[in-house]
Formats: structure tokens, sequence, C-alpha cells
């Protein structure tokens, strides 16, 4: 967490007051909130009155991916367009609604280079476009960094409203929620440095849909529950945090091709796409990304394989998958990630200890 | 030494990995995820295997503070367990699928890849001991008789004891509950676990006609005379006398027993109390815990069921066969378990047992 929003949120925690209560206290917090989603919207480019703060990233994901579809579903239209290489926040939610609702989902491909396929888009627009209740594809992919080209959705899509998760993508590359075009986005705290447990939904100014918490109503109605004052405010606090993408994206590169020198038959993922500056995702053939965790955690470095099932049992990424690769390929695939505190000594120290890692991994799967 | 605690989520394996650290080795522990597709709540004796046994295995590393993982060992466990326990008993043996776990998935899979990543040896909550001789480390019986498990390990190769930490092997299971208590690990009082791991219901028979099919056979006498029918030959052991849904009484009135199973015929054959007896047994795949047993006879005992009794014997390896010779004649002997042999408290190897006379 950035040591700015740390103590933002220190402070913000001693105050009394619940920010929708009319007594002083409560004006004090109310105020303070109101800055908040003030920094958060104009750093993301929408009206103050188009954040809805949530309780998560995935929480606001739900929202808008269900809410979407309901309000689409009044006027018959029952599909869910989603891509391939989606958060399970999307994913499983597009699932829910197949399994209890009755949703058609379609998932859009993806090129090799992790790219939304546009073509097969623009075919199932044209073809069905009248079915279509709400399409949903991510902003950045969250394991291999590759941008998708949300402009082009909003443009092939026409009336269908597009949510996009963008918590990947926030303050790390340039964003404007008003010039995309979408009609809801997705943020989370966490990920720019802000505190775990709030995220917010960017939708349209009076743009209704459904909720899925009922009670006070505080958000627009959209969604209830006392405001977290202390977390909303650390949240903006770390968005004010400068993110300097051109050290990180060196800092990216520099490993890259430490990388291809001292393991050659390694390969990026998305390696031909824009991506974003900090994830970088490495495919070491003949090797497992769980045995390969275990080694580098023990060389007191954090890698990231793609997801973990409920039972914890590592399982090849249905991003890479999706990319084309096999199971054997995907399961042998790690992701990177640099952050803005990051340094050159860091990348060193990782590629200082990658050569026996692999070679160890490699021994262990033969 | 740099070690890999198998962490079931059960009490034995969390002390154990506690007493690893506390010794002075690095530790990390690591989950068997051993079921393709894991029910979420344990239920019945059954102490692994569930989300829920995963979560607790979790905690107990994080409250010894040490590295946890869980180990994807579903397809090794299906093929190198589950396979051969059903082969087995579609052959009309009896198996124990403990020890095949240990022999293929604990002390191989595990223990190959744990030296490959560069770590010494794998530390377990077995009641075991080990001790390091002239002739290398052997493998013992738990001082804990009642929860010895040196049978299910009889299976290990010298190289593989070699990697096997057993640090409960000195303690009895009432005081590692204390010591788990005192050490904060919230399974101290989790039951033990008796049942077969991948058989959810415990339910044995209705899982292998599940999977084997039940098709209706005959029970015959030893004169080959028909007086009944079974449900499947594999649901019955060697021994069984209750269950027979016998309709023709002895001349004598006395009981009948399951004397053999015929798996190519689908035939159960029953016969009198005696008939069970036996005194010779023989064993294919023999593996030496120690040093080779040879073709000269040697005193010593030999055990043929997990927690049974250790029977005075006389025994020696013609080079294929493993051959026992017991004192006193035993009843009911299932082919397919493993006989054990021990001297003293030694053992000295087993062999998967496919004759009796």
């Amino acid at each position: 967490m950035s040591p700015a929003a740390f103590l933002a949120m220190s402070d913000q925690l001693q105050q009394l007051g619940n920010p929708s209560s009319l007594h002083t206290h409560g004006r004090a917090t109310r105020k303070t909130l109101e800055d908040a989603r003030e920094v958060i919207a104009q750093k993301i480019d929408c009206l103050a009155s188009e954040v809805i703060f949530t309780a998560s990233g995935t929480e606001a994901n739900n929202i808008a991916l269900k809410g979407l579809f309901w309000n689409g579903k009044k006027q018959g239209k029952n599909v869910v367009v989603i891509s391939s290489i989606e958060h399970h926040a999307i994913l499983d939610p597009a699932q829910w609604l197949k399994n209890h609702e009755g949703a058609e989902v379609i998932e859009v491909p993806v090129t090799s280079d992790g790219v939304v396929d546009l073509q097969f888009l623009g075919q199932l627009v044209s073809d069905r476009g009248s079915e279509i209740a709400v399409i949903s594809i991510m902003h950045s992919n969250n394991e291999t960094g590759v941008l998708q080209p949300l402009e082009d959705i909003v443009l092939i899509a026409g009336d269908i409203p597009v949510h996009t998760d963008a918590v990947q993508s926030f303050t790390k590359t340039p964003l404007s929620y008003k010039k995309s075009g979408v009609t809801a986005l997705t943020l989370s705290a966490h990920k720019v440095g802000g505190p775990l447990g709030i995220g917010a939904l960017i939708l349209r100014r009076a743009f209704e849909i459904p909720a899925l918490l009922h009670g006070g109503g505080q958000e627009r109605e959209i969604r209830s529950g006392t405001l977290n004052a202390p977390s909303i405010v650390a949240f903006a606090t770390a968005v004010k945090d400068s993110y300097d993408a051109q050290r990180v994206l060196g800092l990216r590169d520099s490993f890259i091709s430490g990388v291809k020198g001292l393991i050659p038959d390694a390969y990026i993922n998305g390696e031909n796409s824009a991506r974003l500056p900090g994830i970088v995702n490495v495919t070491f053939p003949g090797t497992q990304s769980d045995t390969l965790l275990l080694l580098l955690d023990s060389a007191h470095v954090s890698a990231s394989t793609g997801s973990a099932c409920s039972a914890g049992v590592h399982e090849a990424s249905h991003v890479l998958l999706s990319m084309g690769h096999t199971e054997e390929t995907a399961q042998s695939s790690l992701r990177f990630s640099f952050g803005a505190i990051s340094t050159q000594a860091d990348v060193d120290f990782v590629l200082s200890v990658l050569p026996d890692v692999i070679s160890r991994g490699r021994a262990a799967h033969k | 030494m740099k070690l890999i605690a198998a962490m079931s989520g059960g009490v034995d394996s969390a002390v154990a990995a506690a007493r690893a650290v506390e010794a002075g080795h690095e530790v990390i522990g690591v989950h068997l995820a051993l079921a393709a597709n894991p029910q979420k709540y344990r239920s019945g004796a059954r102490g692994c295997c569930t989300i829920e046994d995963s979560h607790d295995a979790r905690r107990a590393a994080d409250v010894i503070g040490i590295p946890f993982y869980i180990w994807d060992m579903a397809e090794e466990f299906h093929d190198g367990v589950v396979e051969d326990f059903l082969a087995e008993y579609a052959a009309g043996r009896t198996p124990n699928p403990c020890l095949r776990c240990n022999e293929k998935i604990k002390f191989a899979a595990v223990l190959d890849r744990a030296r490959a990543m560069g770590f010494d040896g794998v530390v377990t909550g077995h009641y075991a001991r080990t001790q390091v001789s002239e002739t290398g480390k052997t493998l013992h019986r738990a001082v804990d008789h009642s929860k010895d498990q040196s049978y299910v390990l009889s299976v290990l190769t010298v190289e593989q004891i070699e990697g096997a930490i057993f640090p409960l092997g000195d303690t009895t299971k009432v005081d590692i509950r204390l010591e788990a208590e005192k050490r904060g690990l919230a399974v101290a009082q989790k039951p033990d676990s008796h049942d077969i791991c991948f058989v959810p219901s415990g339910d044995n028979a209705g899982w292998l006609r599940d999977r084997l099919g039940s098709e209706v056979g005959p029970i015959v006498d030893q004169d080959g005379i028909k007086i009944g029918e079974h449900k499947g030959a594999y649901t019955y052991t060697i021994g069984q006398r209750k269950g027979l849904g016998l309709t023709v009484p002895t001349a004598d009135g006395s009981p009948r027993f399951v004397l053999k199973i015929e798996p190519v015929s689908n035939t159960v054959v029953v016969g009198a109390r005696e008939d069970l007896a036996i005194t010779t047994m023989r064993g294919e795949r023999a593996v030496w815990c120690g040093p080779a047993v040879t073709d000269q006879v040697q005193q010593g005992f030999v055990q043929i069921r997990a927690h049974g009794a250790a029977l005075p014997c006389t025994y020696y390896f013609d080079g294929t066969l493993l051959t026992a010779t017991l004192e006193e004649p035993l009843l009911g002997l299932a082919t397919g378990q493993a006989m054990v042999i021990y001297d003293g408290d030694r053992v000295v190897g087993s062999a998967t047992i496919s004759e009796t006379e």
C-alpha cells in the first residue's frame, strides 16, 4: 500500500461519522468522501456522480454484467458476450447467468498474441446484434498485460452496452472513461496502491441497472451498504501517486532481454502486442510453474501462476490456452510483475537466481 | 537438511512438520491433492483429500511458520493407486491401497520431485522409526504399537528409506495430540482417519460395484455344488462369514466361510472354518527395507494386516518368491495383501501374497 494512502486511511479511521448521517460529524466525513470521489472521477475522466463505490472489483463486475444483462433481458435480449481471457470475476458471473438466468454466453476468442478477435466480434454483432444484452471485454489482461482494442470494440458494439474490467490498467496506461464510450467500467483500489476491499463501478450518469445488494441505497440505489470512508479516502490518495510508466517499462524490457539471454528457449506471451508496462508472462518449456514458484519463493522472489482451483491445485491458465497454448506449455508459464517501487537491482537479483531455478525445475519434471 | 513435509491436514503430519522445523531443518509444507474432483467437506472417518483438509494443512503450516504449497498428484494417484486397487479386486485379490500410495506417491513421485528440486528428503506423520546402522538406514516399528504404521511403509526400498523422515515414531498418539494442542494447532482433536480416502461414502463394496459392475454368480461349496448366489465376487473377502445369504445349511449347522474367489468364473467358494487354515504363504514383488533376504532360511515374524499380530515364522527368498512358514496355522488369508517380515521391531521387507497353502 502506498505510504500516503496508509496515512490517509489511518487518519480517516479515527474520524467519527457515517457519511450518510446528517449531523456535523457525518457531514465532515461526507465532505472528505466526496472529495475522494472527485479525485477518482478526475483520474478516470468521468463525472463524480458516475462513481459507484463497491467492496471489490469483483462486486463491480458482478453488478455490471448481471445488471446490464437483466436490462437487456427486459427487451428480449438474452446473449452475453465476453472474451475468452476475462478474469474469473467476469467468467464466473457469466456462467452464473447461463446456469440460473438462461443466458446464452458467447466467448470472443483471442489471437495467438492475446488480442480479442475483432473480426469474430464484428461478425457476431452483425449477425446477432439485436439479441446481445451486454458485451464485456477487459481493458488489459491481468496475466499477459496485453491491451485490448477497446475503441474498436465500442465502435463495433454500436448501441449495445459495453462494460470493461479496467482493474489492471487504471493509472498504468492512458485511460479515459469519457473517451472510451463504454457504459460501465470496473476499478479496484489495491491494484493502484490503495487498500484491499474497495473498488468502484463507473456507470454512465442516469443509466439505471438493477441492484444486487438492497438496503440503504447509498450509491445511486444501485449499491447499498454503509460507505467505507477510510478505504475510499485511501483509494483516492493512492490514485494521486505518480506512476512512472517509462521507468517500469525499462525494467520490464531489461528483464525480458535478461531472460532470453539466460534461458534461450523461454518466450514471452503476447510479445507482439501493446502491453502494460508492469507485467510479463514467460513460458519456460519443460518446467511446471508451481515448482518454479516454490523454488523462486525459496529464493525470495514472488511470481505468480495463472490461477488455482478451489482446492488450491494449479491449473493451466485459460488465458494462455485461449492463445493457443497446450496444457503443458500453459502449465510452464509464470507471470512477473514490476511496480512503481521496483528497481534494476530487483531485476538483476531475479535474473541471478533464475538459471538455477529453471534447471532444478526441469529436473523435477523429467 | 532441506525437507518437504507432506501435510494431509491431519494432526500427525502437522506435528511431524513442526518437529522437523524444531530439529533445525529447513522445511516446506506440501499438501498432496490426490482427488481429481475433491469433495468440499470431510465426512466420516477420512482424514484427507477434501478441500477442508487442504485448508487445515495450510493453516497448520502457517501456524508452524513454514511455506506451504499444494502439489497436484491426482493423476499419479489415480493411475498408481486407484486403478491398482480396482485391478486387484477384479483379479480376486484384496489390495491395501495405503501401501501402494507410500510406494508410488509419497516416497516415489514426491520424493523424486523433492530431490530433483534440491531437497534432501520427505517428512511424514507416519508412526514408524528409522535407525542408522552399519548397513545404512533401517526401518522399525513405532514405539506406540497400536498406531504403528511400519506395515504400510514396508514397500520402501533402502534408497527411499534414506530420504524418509518420521519424527513421530518415538511418541504415542495421545502425546501427539497433547503436543499439537500446546503448539496451537487447531487439528489437535481432529478425528483419526480409518477408511479408504478415495471412497467418500466409506462403502467399499458399493464403490467397487459401481466401477466393476455387479455380475451375479454362483457361491459353491468345495465340491463345486452351487448353494447360493453372490452380487459381484470381488465384494467378498477371504474368511468372510457374514452377508453370504446362503439358504442351504450345512449338515451340522456350522457356519461357512469364504475360502476362495475365482474372478474368471465369477465364483465364490465357501467351506468350513478349518478349511481356511494355512501355514505357508508365498509373495511376489518383494522389496527389502535393509539387507536383502537370501535363500537361507531365517527365523522371524510375519505380519499380514496393517494392525495384525506379528506371527512367528521361518522365511527365505528363492529369487522370485518370498516364502514364510508359520509355526501355528492361520485362518483366512487373502491373496493381494502384503506379507511383511520383521526381525524384532525391524522391518526386513515385504511381498504381495500370491499363494497360500
